[in-house]
């Protein structure tokens, strides 16, 4: 169940550009899976931010924010010691059943979308998943996560855009060239990736997807999408749907 | 002890605070986080004649204190509203329910008050002529005092139901409009709705909301909501729900002495699900400070 928390950030410090990782101690029982997220007030600015769990611990809660505006900005310029609320475990999540067990899951990261995807590997190898990651980033700036998913078990594959690391191309091209299978994929990152993924990979997969958010909890009906099954929140119903749900 | 007690018309509330529509869902969304049978009431989301999908996407912008939102009157109808929402609410709630309904045309909210008659669970009718979000409709209906006055007519001929009509600020004077529904026979007004608003993103060059305007709301507008209640429940007679920017317990009892009857909570429930919860434990805390036993005819010196 969705709770209201008070947290502590204990620590914050950069991860690749303008990208920053925030270490937050507080009562985390609110969160049941990986792909949820939580709700930041921030500072001097009226509504929360909308934020993908990067991992959890009983206690401790790690975020990845990127600074895209004014807010994000605020919310990486706190120092350790500030309290902050949060709306804690939000979203549906991603289904870990949905890639039998024994089989070979493969997670797909999109920019600061790679997020999510260490608490996920997390709990797909600790229920016996094989798991390959692709990551893809813009440039070598912008990479992170990489060692922390290699740690967790994962075959990790990195692409940038502009060649900097790895291979060269979008996701998709590093799944084509270096000829990765799977049986299941689940994907967080920019729209047109999702896309891609969604329209060019055989097997089932899910995607986790981002909108512009009021309340974060299913009450303002701000964030609704069309689905193939009718209109549904991407903060309440989403934000991870299944590949053939989602309308391009 | 202190009484929180208000009366609305000839309803008694045990407190004044009620979730604003748009801001609560359906009720069920609300009682994911509190039990909501210790509202004063609920103002279900705006529900149209046929489904909506409502507005692209995005439909929320930032402000200083507060946001704009395009929702659009995103709903699934009053047949399901009637069918689904209100029987799904029903079973886990027991105070007062107010539908809200909205249309584009006088005929619209007659079909949709006509339907909610045979729903012995809704309470109050509230008749949104203010939602700035929808083209041909809506606000457009708000913002004249004779097809107010006939909306409110077309609605009262149908409806046993107490009928409040939400006034939209975005008028010269809203006074005018308020006697209009006054005279019309409404039971009651709800004030205010939300202000037409509009914010740019620099970098893009684009409104932020894609349908271009909203409605802004939170707490940057609780001064126009108070000079906007004090007018009207000054100039007619009818009980005023007063609603506009309201996140502490204190705007509740400023509210009150403006001359609302109850409040509405609105925006507050989106920066925090609990926000009426805490509004309604914190209420009889000011009230001990303040030297208030009760929260009825609360009137300016």
């Amino acid at each position: 169940m969705a709770t209201e928390r008070t947290f502590i950030l204990t620590a914050i410090e950069p991860v690749a550009a303008a990208t920053w990782r925030l270490q937050l101690s507080g009562d985390t029982s609110g969160l049941r899976c990986a792909g949820q997220f939580v709700m930041v007030s921030v500072p001097e600015f009226y509504l929360r931010r909308p934020v993908s769990v990067c991992d959890c611990e009983p206690g401790l809660l790690t975020l990845i924010v990127k600074v895209m505006g004014e807010g994000t900005a605020a919310l990486c310029a706190l120092r350790p010691g500030r309290e902050i609320s949060l709306l804690c475990g939000l979203g549906n999540g991603f289904d870990l059943s949905a890639c039998p067990k024994g089989k070979e899951a493969m997670i797909i990261g999109g920019g600061v979308g790679v997020a999510p995807l260490l608490l996920l590997c997390k709990q797909l190898r600790e229920a016996d998943r094989h798991v390959t990651a692709v990551l893809g980033f813009n440039t070598k700036e912008d990479i992170f996560l990489e060692k922390e998913l290699e740690a967790a078990g994962a075959d990790v594959i990195v692409a940038t855009a502009d060649g900097s690391a790895g291979c060269q191309g979008f996701v998709t091209d590093a799944i084509r060239m270096c000829v990765l299978k799977s049986d299941y994929f689940y994907a967080c990152g920019p729209r047109p990736m999702l896309k891609a993924l969604c329209t060019q990979l055989r097997q089932d997969g899910e995607v986790s997807t981002e909108e512009r958010m009021g309340c974060g909890a299913g009450i303002c009906y701000g964030c609704t999408c069309q689905t193939t099954s009718g209109p549904k929140r991407t903060c309440k119903e989403g934000p991870v749907f299944k590949k053939e749900e989602l309308v391009w | 002890m202190v009484d929180l007690s208000v009366n609305l018309g000839d309803i008694r509330l045990d407190n004044p605070v009620i979730p604003a529509s748009g801001t609560c869902g359906f009720g069920l969304e609300l009682a994911e986080w509190y039990d909501i049978n210790m509202l004063g009431a609920i103002s279900l989301k705006g529900t149209t004649r046929d489904p909506r999908f409502g507005n692209a996407l995005p439909r929320i912008a930032e402000c200083p204190s507060g946001l704009i939102n395009s929702v659009g009157l995103e709903n699934p109808g009053i047949d399901k509203l009637l069918s689904e929402k209100i029987p799904a609410l029903r079973a886990i709630y027991h105070k007062p329910i107010i539908a809200n309904i909205s249309g584009f045309s006088v005929e619209d909210f007659a079909f949709c008050a006509e339907k909610a008659e045979s729903c012995p669970d809704i309470d109050i009718l509230e008749v949104n002529i203010s939602c700035p979000n929808v083209h041909g409709g809506g606000m457009a209906l708000g913002t004249d005092p004779e097809v107010a006055a006939a909306v409110t007519r077309a609605v009262k001929q149908v409806s046993s139901k107490p009928v409040f009509v939400k006034l939209t600020p975005n008028v010269t004077d809203i006074v005018t409009i308020a006697r209009a529904c006054e005279a019309a026979g409404a039971d009651g007004l709800t004030v205010i709705n939300t202000l037409l608003g509009m914010r740019i993103d620099i970098r893009t060059r684009k409104p932020v909301v894609a349908a271009g305007t909203g409605g802004f709301s939170g707490p940057a507008i609780f001064p126009i909501a108070v000079r906007a209640v004090y007018q009207v429940a000054h100039a007619c007679r009818i009980p005023v729900m007063g609603c506009g920017g309201i996140s502490t317990a204190e705007e509740v009892i400023e509210m009150l002495m403006a001359g609302a009857a109850a409040v509405q909570v609105g925006s507050a429930s989106l920066v925090n699900p609990l926000a009426c919860k805490e509004i309604i434990e914190q209420l009889p805390v000011v009230m001990e400070r303040l030297g208030l036993k009760d929260l009825k005819q609360l009137k300016l010196n």
